[in-house]
């Protein structure tokens, strides 16, 4: 296991992406999946970075832990921002036209899609959103 | 990320260039908001885009509204990864790729 706890701010998204992609490439992760996390990494810690202890900054942590058999990753991201479940969010309507479309949702809904699980839960004072995706 | 803009008339196509999520999009929003009035004709290339995130797609979004009013716009050289965003999100109906 290895964590990463980083002021959560959008300049520091990459910070996070390359600490990440670090560890997906020792484990011979596909380019595809590396980009569909480094996706899920940019709507989530964005989401702290943006949301979480608005209008102020706050520390976000990263874990990434490696499962075997299936060989999978865990990404587990931990704020102590506002208490926030990206995952109460209605899934948006995906088959209207441009001018219907609504701003948001569509970030956490790409998660849920591309990850093979999505968790959240809010735990002595802490927002903790974990991924798994098999890779 | 990299944005590179070419007018040619009323045709404007834009190449993009690395990651365009959450700390590049207002870049290209901001390029696209300079570029586009007078615009009939909108081209993407994204041959050399890695990936786009939800960011991006509000981006590309907003100019498809704009376009749909003032002309027409086209999305190039995507590749599976972006392909998957588009269809996962419905993006592959909105926009014109090919």
């Amino acid at each position: 296991m290895k964590e990463l706890t980083i002021e959560a701010t959008v300049e520091n998204i990459e910070t996070v992406t390359d600490f990440v992609n670090e560890q997906l490439e020792a484990l011979d992760c596909s380019m595809k999946v590396q980009m569909q996390i480094d996706i899920a990494i940019d709507e989530l810690f964005g989401n702290i970075a943006m949301y979480a202890y608005n209008p102020e900054t706050g520390p976000a942590t990263v874990r990434v832990e490696v499962e075997k058999d299936p060989l999978a990753v865990i990404i587990t991201f931990i704020d102590n921002g506002k208490p926030y479940d990206p995952l109460s969010v209605e899934d948006p309507d995906v088959t209207l036209a441009a001018e219907e479309r609504k701003e948001g949702g569509l970030g956490v809904f790409l998660v849920k899609k591309t990850m093979d699980n999505v968790t959240y839960e809010y735990k002595d004072g802490q927002n903790i959103l974990r991924i798994k995706k098999k890779i | 990320m990299t944005i590179n803009t070419e007018k040619n008339g009323t045709a404007l196509s834009v190449t993009l260039e690395g990651r365009l999520d959450t700390a590049t999009s207002p870049q290209l929003d901001e390029a696209l908001k300079a570029s586009m009035p007078g615009i009939t004709e909108l081209v993407f290339d994204l041959e050399k885009l890695e990936y786009l995130s939800s960011a991006g797609l509000r981006v590309l979004l907003s100019a498809q509204k704009v376009m749909n009013k003032q002309g027409s716009m086209t999305v190039t050289n995507v590749n599976d990864t972006i392909m998957e965003i588009f269809e996962i999100t419905g993006f592959s109906d909105i926009l014109t790729i090919r």
